[in-house]
Order: C-alpha cells, then sequence, then structure tokens
C-alpha cells in the first residue's frame, strides 16, 4: 500500500525544498506520495518542473496562508 | 530529463557568486545533467573542511541570504554531489599555492584535476563561470 510522507520545508529557500524533496523521493518508495510544505513561492513553480522533467507524478499543488502544499508521487 | 553537460568554474570567493555557482550545479545535476565543477583562486578556501564562516557578500543580496539563512552553498554542492552525481574537483594550481591537501578539503570533493583536463571534459558542453 502507498504511504504518504509530509516534508516540511517551510523557511528554505530555493532550491532547498527541491533538494529535500529529491533526497526524501530516494527513500521512498514507487507508488509513494510525498507532499512537500514550502513558503518559496519559487519553489512552488520548480518542483512542478523538476517532477515533469525527470518523469515522476505532480499530483497538484495549493496555496494556503502563505504555504505552498506540493504533492507528488515517485512513479519509477 | 536534460543529458547536456554543465562544466562551472567557481574562482570568486563572493556569496552570491559561490551561491548561484552552487545553485547552477545542484538543479543542473538532479536535472539530469553531467556536472563539472572546478574550484580555484579565491574560492578554494571555502572548500576547506569543515570552514563555515560566511563568504564576504558583494552586495545587499548576499547580505540577506545570510540574514534569511539561505540553504548554504557548500551544502547544495553537497547535494549536487550526493543526490545528482556531480563532481566537483579542486583546481590543482590552487592546491599547490595554498598547500592544502586532499584531506584537508570537504570530503565530497574530487582529486585535485589540471586545467587541461578539465577543458577537456568541459568542450561541447555549457560552460559557467563565477
Amino acid at each position: 500500500m502507498a504511504e504518504k510522507k509530509v516534508i516540511d520545508a517551510r523557511g528554505s529557500f530555493c532550491p532547498g525544498p527541491l533538494m529535500e524533496l529529491i533526497a526524501a523521493m530516494k527513500m521512498v518508495n514507487v507508488g509513494d506520495e510525498i507532499e512537500v510544505l514550502s513558503s518559496d513561492k519559487g519553489s512552488a513553480g520548480e518542483i512542478p518542473q523538476w517532477v515533469k522533467k525527470v518523469g515522476h507524478e505532480h499530483l497538484g499543488t495549493a496555496e494556503e496562508a502563505g504555504v505552498w502544499h506540493i504533492k507528488v508521487r515517485r512513479t519509477k | 530529463m536534460g543529458s547536456g553537460k554543465i562544466s562551472i568554474v567557481a574562482l570568486s570567493d563572493k556569496r552570491e557568486q559561490l551561491q548561484m555557482a552552487a545553485m547552477v550545479a545542484s538543479v543542473g545535476a538532479v536535472s539530469g545533467h553531467t556536472v563539472l565543477v572546478f574550484v580555484s583562486m579565491n574560492a578554494l578556501r571555502y572548500f576547506v573542511k569543515g570552514r563555515r564562516e560566511p563568504a564576504p557578500a558583494e552586495g545587499p543580496v548576499g547580505r540577506i541570504l545570510d540574514e534569511k539563512k539561505v540553504t548554504p552553498f557548500q551544502d547544495l554542492f553537497a547535494n549536487a554531489v550526493e543526490l545528482g552525481g556531480a563532481r566537483i574537483h579542486p583546481c590543482s594550481m590552487a592546491v599547490d599555492v595554498l598547500g592544502v591537501q586532499t584531506g584537508d578539503l570537504e570530503p565530497w570533493m574530487g582529486e585535485p584535476m589540471g586545467l587541461m583536463q578539465f577543458l577537456d571534459e568541459a568542450e561541447g558542453g555549457q560552460f559557467w563561470s563565477f
């Protein structure tokens, strides 16, 4: 069964949240979901671009009170 | 996925320059590029193991980087190696001039590299200098 993991990267600036996501991606299984919490608007744009570029799945991004919730799934 | 080659020369001891070099290296490496970094001149002393005092800022943005505790460039270079397979080498000339040993440098750095080898490896790819 797929697991869900949350990475709290609030307070970190680009490319910090992306690096935290990639480090976490190496630790989870294919099919698992990771939600990155980021207060950095730039990372909210960069992370989905990276996910698309490397072939994982971007499940969605939502902003709430200045925090972006970026959900991705490891696909390979 | 990117599949190109990115070669970076890091020379400056200024915070902004080293930060940008580390950003290009880390993001390039984790995006599938083959990244090679050549560290020389005034930059090299910031790659001595455990040396974490801030590099001097060139301008206001460099000072803000410190105030906001942006990820240190050393950590981003380490990310480039550990997460993206980048190779980071000290310039053999700078190593000799500064009198540092390979073991004095950050553990994620490779062996000293000569300019000829770097230029050969950089041929045909993107080239960045900071």
